[in-house]
């Protein structure tokens, strides 16, 4: 879309965008650079400048077994978080969507998680779900060391996939009630009036109906639960235990500022950049393809 | 609604307020913690009623976590992002949208592409950049070729260095770009034949116009800004001038296996104090922050 209405002074044009280009220069695209020159080179032992070693740090990267681990637990916990939470935030919404008394009140309530911070949210569920204090607890009384998240990395993943699931869980709400609104009330009426029951019409009208948001969604709570889910990490596991916990985002963190090991943090903050911008452009054109529009 | 399904209806009651309760039941334990005195709250099975401790923890909570400092630091960074986003947005949507110059979609691609460069991929050169600001200038003068040494404009402990890194925003001009093409083109053929330059049809006719676009904006953004994490542990080393709220939680938070038992009670009144503000905040917008939501986001 173009405006036929413009204003032809130039130099305010450019004065009116430079601060934005300024800043993605400065704090977007030279970091982005840099972290390719650095997972390129080496900085040599003992000072100087950065050595040219080529792939070197990336083949580091890929035959280091540890990093393979966290590229599975990224990919897992990415799965069962945005599952679970989808599926719960569908399931809310198709209910709430069918106005009976007292709607509102779950449209005021549901999203609330969401405006949590994820480390606030990691605090939250720490002591919630902690052995020896705190809700959960009480089933280690009658099972003795059921539930340890300290000790056992299963039991620690689910926590960390359980409170990520949680914050979305409103995010997606929210969208698909408004996917659903958004469906002309017509179409329930008809399918009402061929004979459809309420359960029939969300699973044959309603749900393919809203595949476009739920599709838009798969994709947000993927880089979500790849990017954000750093705080609630840091609080509930630190990475552990044994690793269990270890996701690519973490890693990438615990490397580089806590190893000191630039080269080797930025080769894998390349591998991801890469695997979020193919999210993205996986978003934009395979599935928005592939969907079916009303 | 359309026919009468008197069993789907209870059902469907007795599953939202099931669900109700669950997704609550978290933020209703931590509070329910937070009123407890150390002794009660490390029993097990936690009791589920209030306490009479809530004011004591906390304080001892404010006490521990120098929220008197940190709060006002959070909304200062909060606030800052906000304002920042804002301005921002608002002028370079302007600039692609009612100007007509060749770079401009260059421009527009240019600030889309950082949607996929999150912060937390970037981290670790985006720290060097926040050490010496002019670095990336720097650089550029000496891969031409040019031996000028420029100062040393170091970001970390200073507001500065929470806030500018994290103003630049692709969502917000796309939704000012938005908003902005909605505007009808009479609007501002009128204005210029009024006399009106730019400077005065942006302020004067654009900027009341999308007053709700902005409390949109800045109610999403006030929320995203103080739930700031990873960025302020990095940047700030002088916790005790420049911590954020959200950051004062890695510090109550227990050790994994040694050390003192953990005070859950005042831990759990610190958390509180941390999440207050942004869920005030959507609460009392919630009109605002709903429409901010899907409309950056779509």
């Amino acid at each position: 879309m173009e405006k036929r209405a413009t204003f032809s002074n130039l130099w305010l044009a450019a004065a009116l965008i430079a601060p934005q280009m300024l800043l993605i220069f400065v704090f977007f695209y030279w970091p982005s650079g840099e972290a390719l020159y650095w997972a390129l080179t080496l900085e040599p032992p003992f000072g100087g400048d950065n050595e040219w070693v080529g792939l070197l740090n990336f083949r580091t990267v890929f035959e280091d077994p540890k990093y393979w681990n966290s590229v599975r637990i990224s990919i897992t916990f990415a799965f069962f978080a945005t599952t679970l939470s989808l599926g719960v935030a569908a399931v809310l919404a198709l209910f709430v969507d069918r106005r009976l008394p007292g709607h509102q009140v779950y449209k005021f309530t549901f999203f609330l998680p969401y405006a949590l911070a994820a480390p606030a949210v990691g605090l939250a569920f720490r002591f919630i779900f902690s052995p020896d204090a705190g809700f959960v607890s009480a089933v280690n009384r009658f099972y003795p060391d059921l539930w340890n998240p300290a000790l056992d990395g299963y039991d620690a993943f689910a926590l960390v996939v359980m409170a990520q699931a949680w914050t979305m869980v409103g995010y997606n709400f929210i969208f698909f009630l408004a996917a659903l609104q958004s469906i002309p009330r017509t179409v329930n009426e008809a399918s009402a009036i061929d004979g459809a029951g309420v359960l029939r019409r969300m699973w044959d009208i309603q749900l393919p109906l809203i595949a476009p948001t739920l599709f838009f969604l798969i994709v947000i709570n993927i880089t979500d639960s790849f990017v954000n889910s750093f705080g609630i990490i840091d609080i509930i596991s630190g990475g552990g235990p044994a690793r269990a916990t270890d996701l690519m985002v973490y890693k990438i963190y615990t490397d580089g500022f806590q190893g000191k090991d630039y080269s080797l943090a930025a080769a894998q903050s390349i591998v991801l950049m890469v695997l979020i911008v193919v999210l993205t452009f996986v978003q934009f054109r395979y599935i928005e393809r592939r969907v079916h529009y009303s | 609604m359309i026919e009468r399904t008197p069993i789907l209806d209870f059902l469907t009651h007795a599953l939202l307020v099931l669900s109700f309760v669950a997704l609550l039941m978290p933020m209703w334990i931590v509070f329910v913690a937070a009123t407890h005195d150390f002794h009660t709250v490390n029993q097990v099975p936690m009791p589920l009623l209030p306490g009479g401790h809530f004011f004591e923890n906390l304080a001892a909570a404010w006490e521990r976590g120098n929220f008197g400092r940190v709060m006002v630091n959070s909304l200062v960074v909060a606030l800052g992002i906000t304002g920042g986003k804002i301005v921002i947005a608002a002028l370079s949507a302007f600039s692609i949208v009612y100007f007509r110059y060749r770079l401009r979609m260059l421009m527009f691609w240019l600030i889309f592409i950082t949607l996929m460069l999150p912060l937390e991929v970037r981290i670790v050169p985006t720290y060097a950049v926040a050490a010496d600001a002019l670095r990336p200038f720097q650089g550029m003068l000496d891969f031409a070729g040019f031996s000028v040494d420029l100062p040393e404009w170091n970001l970390l402990n200073s507001y500065s260095g929470l806030i500018l890194p994290l103003i630049a925003t692709a969502t917000g001009t796309f939704l000012y770009r938005q908003f902005f093409l909605t505007v009808p083109d009479e609007l501002t053929e009128a204005a210029k034949m009024d006399g009106a330059g730019p400077i005065r049809f942006f302020l004067e006719v654009l900027m009341p116009l999308s007053k709700t676009n902005m409390a949109a904006l800045a109610t999403i953004m006030f929320v995203w800004s103080w739930n700031q994490y990873l960025w302020p542990l990095l940047v700030v080393t002088d916790h005790q001038n420049y911590a954020t709220a959200t950051m004062q939680l890695q510090k109550i938070v227990p050790g994994p296996l040694f050390g003192e038992p953990p005070v859950w009670n005042v831990a759990m009144a610190a958390n509180l104090i941390v999440m207050f503000p942004p869920v005030l905040v959507t609460i009392l917008l919630q009109r605002w922050f709903v429409r901010g939501l899907i409309q950056t986001d779509k």
